[in-house]
């Protein structure tokens, strides 16, 4: 019964209260076969570090639009490392100004996904990093 | 070699990487599960089994608050969901009513994909439940997918199974069916405050009175007075209770059923009789899925093949080339 699955937590931190887009993705990643933990709306980065840490998870996706994301991602990501889980790739999706990409790469980001991306690029992205699940 | 004292030394990292091993049957795995199956047995295991929507994740959490705060236990949770039988994939989102438990570290949740098991667990919970349980969780409750009426696997598990019902869910004849209301040591019934409580109530309540002794007084005034019997040293007759989870409303009260439970259950040494069932029923599990192992390595899967075209043909039946299959990899030894 070895059976290994690739497992996305999809969480949308801070206050802004459009899960849409989380919704869409978690759906196209669970039509790829992955196993998606979604938390719901307004989590914060201790909730998510929290989570991604008793689920596991190869993968943490975060949904923002309020603008808040130069406080709440790089707070995430330090969390995430904080718990020992180094290996966790973190992509972001949602509404990032060009000039803000770069501060969240060097923060430990893996991926950004603006509006239009689609969602087959974000599964060819993460299933390129996990090839053996 | 996984370091089991990291994981029963309180190390979450450990203790969820180790799920991990587990949940995937690996060999690391399923080492460790066997070094800790000593350490296994003390948990008391709630199940909390019931139709999609009848809000089994708002009572779980519920529930945990309050065995937090006035009994002080370490609370674990399993949460399992659906996979997707055409993906394999699966969203989990059992959390998502669980957000009230975040940063308590006596409190950890785990979600499960059933990853195509039918029972309303996944194949892996009660090897996950036994990790929980060895690295020393006074409570672990695991919350099936949404059941219907034949998911009862978790009664197995379970030392005390809650059933959660809510209003709309059918009539007195769905409750005197067999299933899931069976099972029930409590029955809860949730969204007490929408309409049509009383009826669920009165159905649930009918369907227990068929099964127990009920006895009818008739006084000298001729009122009837009705008094249910029940055997104090054997017999444990489910008590249904009315919650609102979402107001926080009656959690009190099933927590204290669930300690009178295993108050019952460790009286009448149930405790033990019922661990002993779930243990046998492991073995012969466990027994089962290793002889069809040894079974697929013994025979060649040209054979098989060979014994399947024959049936698709309908020259064979699925029994006769069993038979023929079995004999096979016997004969090579």
């Amino acid at each position: 019964m070895g059976e290994k699955k690739i497992r996305v937590l999809i969480a949308k931190p801070g206050l802004d209260g459009h899960d849409r887009g989380a919704k869409v993705v978690a759906r196209a990643l669970r039509d790829a076969g992955m196993e998606v933990i979604y938390t719901g709306l307004r989590q914060s980065p201790e909730m998510i570090a929290e989570a991604a840490l008793q689920e596991d998870v190869n993968v943490i996706g975060l949904s923002i639009l309020s603008g808040a994301h130069l406080v709440l991602v790089p707070r995430v990501v330090d969390l995430v490392k904080a718990n020992g889980q180094k290996d966790v790739l973190i992509f972001v999706g949602g509404i990032i100004p060009e000039e803000d990409v770069a501060e969240l790469t060097s923060a430990g980001v893996t991926a950004i996904y603006g509006p239009g991306t689609s969602t087959s690029k974000v599964v060819e992205d993460i299933q390129a990093a996990f090839p053996a699940a | 070699m996984i370091d089991l004292d990291a994981v029963t030394s309180g190390s979450r990292l450990a203790l969820s990487r180790l799920l991990s091993e587990v949940e995937n049957g690996t060999s690391a795995g399923k080492d460790a599960l066997d070094r800790l199956f000593v350490r296994s047995g003390r948990a008391h295991l709630v199940g909390i089994t019931g139709a999609p929507g009848t809000g089994k994740s708002s009572l779980v959490s519920c529930l945990a608050k309050v065995m937090r705060s006035r009994l002080n236990k370490t609370v674990a949770i399993v949460a399992i969901d659906p996979s997707s039988p055409f993906t394999g994939g699966a969203i989990l989102g059992d959390r998502v009513r669980m957000r009230d438990l975040a940063g308590d570290p006596g409190v950890f949740i785990r979600s499960m994909a059933s990853r195509g098991a039918l029972g309303g667990l996944a194949r892996a919970t009660a090897a996950v439940v036994q990790v929980l349980d060895a690295s020393g969780f006074d409570i672990v409750m695991v919350e099936t997918v949404g059941a219907g009426q034949n998911e009862v696997d978790i009664a197995r598990l379970a030392h005390t199974t809650i059933v959660v019902d809510s209003p709309g869910m059918g009539d007195d004849i769905q409750a005197i069916k067999a299933g899931i209301l069976e099972i029930a040591d409590i029955l809860v019934i949730n969204k007490a405050d929408v309409p049509g409580a009383e009826n669920t109530e009165r159905a649930l309540r009918a369907n227990l009175d068929l099964g127990y002794t009920v006895r009818v007084n008739h006084d000298a005034a001729h009122r009837v007075t009705v008094t249910e019997e029940k055997d104090e040293r054997t017999d444990w007759l489910p008590p249904i209770l009315k919650t609102i989870a979402t107001q926080n409303s009656g959690i009190e009260e099933v927590v204290d059923q669930i300690m009178a439970h295993r108050e019952h259950l460790e009286s009448t040494g149930e405790w033990k009789q019922r661990d002993r069932e779930r243990l046998r029923a492991e073995v012969f599990a466990q027994l089962q899925e290793t002889l069809m192992q040894r079974w697929e390595q013994q025979v060649s899967p040209a054979r098989i093949d060979d014994a399947l075209a024959r049936v698709y043909e309908r020259a064979l039946s699925p029994a006769a080339a069993i038979e023929t299959l079995i004999n096979d990899s016997y004969n090579k030894n």
